[in-house]
C-alpha cells in the first residue's frame, strides 16, 4: 500500500523575508488597515460630528428601525422591505466617486478621501417621498459644493450637474424587474447643487450608511422628493444642459425635472397636499418645499412651479 | 345522498379556514407589531391583494369544474366570491376609514381626480348587488336568467379591479399584469365556451344558473 506523506509547509505559506525583517512595522500598521476597511462598511460609528447649523429642529426623529426596512432602492427589489434584505451583500468597498465634466481640475475621490474631505456634520433633514410618506433622518455629510470645489470647482460652461448611481446586474438581481432604466441618474441645476442645503450624505444615526439607505454615499435634497436624492453615487459630472433623470424619463407627465415639494401640484395619480409621517396615525399637511422654503425659494423666484414642476 | 353531503360539508369549513386565515395572519402581524413601518399601507395593500387574488378564484371555479369534472365545485363559488367581497369592504374601509378618515370631500375628490380610485371604487360598488343577491331567494325571486346576468358584473369587476392595480404602481407591473393574465384565461375559456355551445346546439335554449 502507497502511503502518501503530506509534504512539508507549502512554499506560499512561508513568509517573505521582507515581513520577517520588517514584523514590528507590519504589527504596528495592522490597526490602522483594520480600521481602514472598517470605515468603508456600513454601520460604522462616525466620532466627532459637528452639529450643523442647517439642522431643521423641533422634529421628533424617526425610528432608526423605520428608516433602514422601508426603502425605495429599486436595484434592490421593489417592495419596501426588499432593500434591507438584497442589499445586505452589497460591495461598496472599494468606491470611488468621479467628480468630472466642466470642473477646473476633474479627478477621481476615493471613499477614504471622500470621508476626509471637509468635517462630517449631523443634518436633521425631514424627507418626503413622492408616495405622500414622510421621515426625519439625522443625516450625516457636508454640502455637495464642498467636493465640487476640491475638483477646483464649476467652469464658466457649467450649468447643471448631473448624478449617476452604481448599477451591476450581477449585484443586483431584481433590478431587471424595476421597470426604470438603470443605471440610476438624477440632475440639478448648478445653484440648487451648490445650495448649502444640497448635502453629500455618508452616514445616519451616527454611523456610516446602511446598504439599503444608499451606501457608501448619496444626496439628500430636503426640499425634493426623495427619489431626486439618488443613492450609491459613483459619478458627479457638470454639464451644460439639462441632464436626463430616471424617474422624468420613466414618466415625464408624472415627475418632473425639479420634482420640488409642492402640496399644491398634485401626482396625477395621488393628491400632494398631505403625507403621512412613519409611525403617526393622522396625515399631516404637507409644507411648500418640504418647509425649507425660506432658504430656497429664491432659487425658483419668478418660476411657474405648476409648470416646472 | 349523505356521503357527498358530509364531503361538501368537510370542504366548505376547509374553505372557510382557508378564506379566513389571510384575516387571521393580519391580525397576528398587528399583535406582534410587524405591520412595517407603514402599518396603513401594509393593511391597505394586504386587503387589497386578497381582494384580487378571490376573484381571480371566484372566476376560476366554473371552469374548473367543467375541467375537472367536477360539478359539486359548484357550491363553492358563492362562498369564495362573499369572501372575495369580504376583503373588498376591509380593503375599501381601510381607505376610508385609516387613509381618508372619513373626510367625504377629500374622498369624492380622490373618485373624480384618481383614475386608480375610480376604477378600484368601481370594482367595489360592482360587488355590492353580487353579494346582496348571493341568496337562493334571490336567485328565485329575480329568475335564474336574469340573475345569471346581473351576475356577469363580476367580469367588470374583476377588469377594473386589475386595472386599480396597474395604475397603482409605479413601475414593477409583473403582480398586475399576472392578475390580468389570469382573469384573461378566465374570460377566453368563457368565449371558448360559448361559442362550442353555440355550434353544438344553435337553437336557443334555456341558460342556467351559471356565468
Amino acid at each position: 500500500m502507497l502511503i502518501r506523506k503530506a509534504g512539508d509547509i507549502p512554499y506560499s505559506e512561508v513568509t517573505p523575508k521582507s515581513v520577517y525583517l520588517n514584523r514590528r512595522a507590519f504589527l504596528a500598521g495592522a490597526p490602522v488597515a483594520l480600521l481602514g476597511a472598517r470605515s468603508a462598511s456600513a454601520g460604522t460609528k462616525l466620532p466627532n460630528l459637528a452639529k450643523s447649523p442647517l439642522s431643521t429642529t423641533g422634529e421628533k426623529i424617526t425610528p432608526y428601525d423605520s428608516v433602514t426596512t422601508y426603502n425605495n432602492f429599486y436595484e434592490f427589489g421593489t417592495q419596501k422591505e426588499q432593500p434591507a434584505q438584497l442589499a445586505k451583500n452589497f460591495k461598496t468597498a472599494p468606491w470611488s466617486v468621479s467628480v468630472e465634466g466642466d470642473v477646473a481640475k476633474p479627478r477621481k475621490f476615493s471613499m477614504d478621501e471622500i470621508m476626509h474631505l471637509a468635517p462630517l456634520e449631523e443634518r436633521v433633514y425631514r424627507h418626503r417621498c413622492v408616495e405622500a410618506w414622510s421621515i426625519v433622518v439625522p443625516w450625516i455629510g457636508y454640502s455637495l459644493s464642498k467636493i465640487i470645489e476640491q475638483a477646483g470647482g464649476p467652469t464658466p460652461k457649467a450649468k447643471y450637474v448631473a448624478f449617476e448611481s452604481y448599477y451591476d446586474p450581477r449585484q443586483m438581481p431584481e433590478a431587471k424587474y424595476a421597470g426604470i432604466q438603470l443605471p440610476y441618474v438624477e440632475g440639478l441645476r448648478l445653484d440648487e447643487a451648490m445650495h448649502p442645503l444640497a448635502l453629500l450624505c455618508v452616514g445616519m444615526y451616527g454611523e456610516t450608511l446602511p446598504n439599503q439607505d444608499g451606501a457608501p454615499v448619496r444626496m439628500v435634497l430636503p426640499w425634493k422628493y426623495g427619489f431626486k436624492s439618488i443613492k450609491s453615487i459613483v459619478k458627479i459630472r457638470l454639464v451644460e444642459s439639462q441632464p436626463p433623470a430616471t424617474w422624468n424619463i420613466y414618466a415625464s407627465n408624472e415627475y418632473g425635472f425639479y420634482s420640488n415639494v409642492n402640496p399644491h401640484v398634485d401626482h396625477p395619480r395621488w393628491s400632494q397636499a398631505k403625507e403621512r409621517r412613519l409611525g403617526e396615525l393622522f396625515k399631516r399637511d404637507t409644507l411648500m418645499f418640504n418647509g425649507y422654503g425660506d432658504q430656497v425659494a429664491k432659487l425658483y423666484a419668478g418660476m411657474d412651479l405648476k409648470k416646472y414642476y | 345522498m349523505a356521503k357527498s353531503r358530509s364531503k361538501i360539508r368537510l370542504g366548505k369549513v376547509l374553505l372557510w379556514a382557508a378564506c379566513l386565515s389571510p384575516l387571521f395572519r393580519l391580525g397576528w402581524r398587528a399583535y406582534q407589531s410587524e405591520l412595517t413601518a407603514n402599518p396603513i399601507e401594509f393593511i391597505t395593500h394586504f386587503t387589497g391583494d386578497w381582494t384580487i387574488r378571490l376573484i381571480v378564484a371566484t372566476l376560476a371555479v366554473s371552469p374548473l369544474r367543467r375541467l375537472l369534472n367536477r360539478p359539486n365545485l359548484i357550491r363553492y363559488r358563492r362562498p369564495v366570491g362573499l369572501f372575495a367581497f369580504f376583503y373588498g369592504c376591509l380593503h375599501f374601509l381601510t381607505y376610508v376609514w385609516l387613509d381618508k378618515f372619513f373626510v367625504l370631500s377629500d374622498m369624492i375628490k380622490d373618485v373624480a381626480k384618481r383614475p386608480f380610485i375610480t376604477a378600484g371604487f368601481t370594482a367595489f360598488v360592482c360587488m355590492i348587488p353580487l353579494a346582496v343577491t348571493s341568496t337562493s331567494g334571490w336567485i328565485r325571486r329575480l329568475g335564474g336568467k336574469r340573475w345569471a346576468n346581473l351576475h356577469r358584473l363580476i367580469y367588470l369587476t374583476a377588469v377594473a379591479g386589475v386595472i386599480h392595480y396597474y395604475w397603482l404602481v409605479k413601475s414593477d407591473h409583473r403582480l398586475p399584469l399576472m392578475y390580468g393574465g389570469l382573469v384573461a384565461v378566465e374570460f377566453a375559456y368563457r368565449l371558448v365556451a360559448s361559442v362550442r355551445r353555440k355550434v353544438a346546439a344553435p337553437a336557443p335554449r334555456k341558460v342556467l344558473t351559471e356565468a
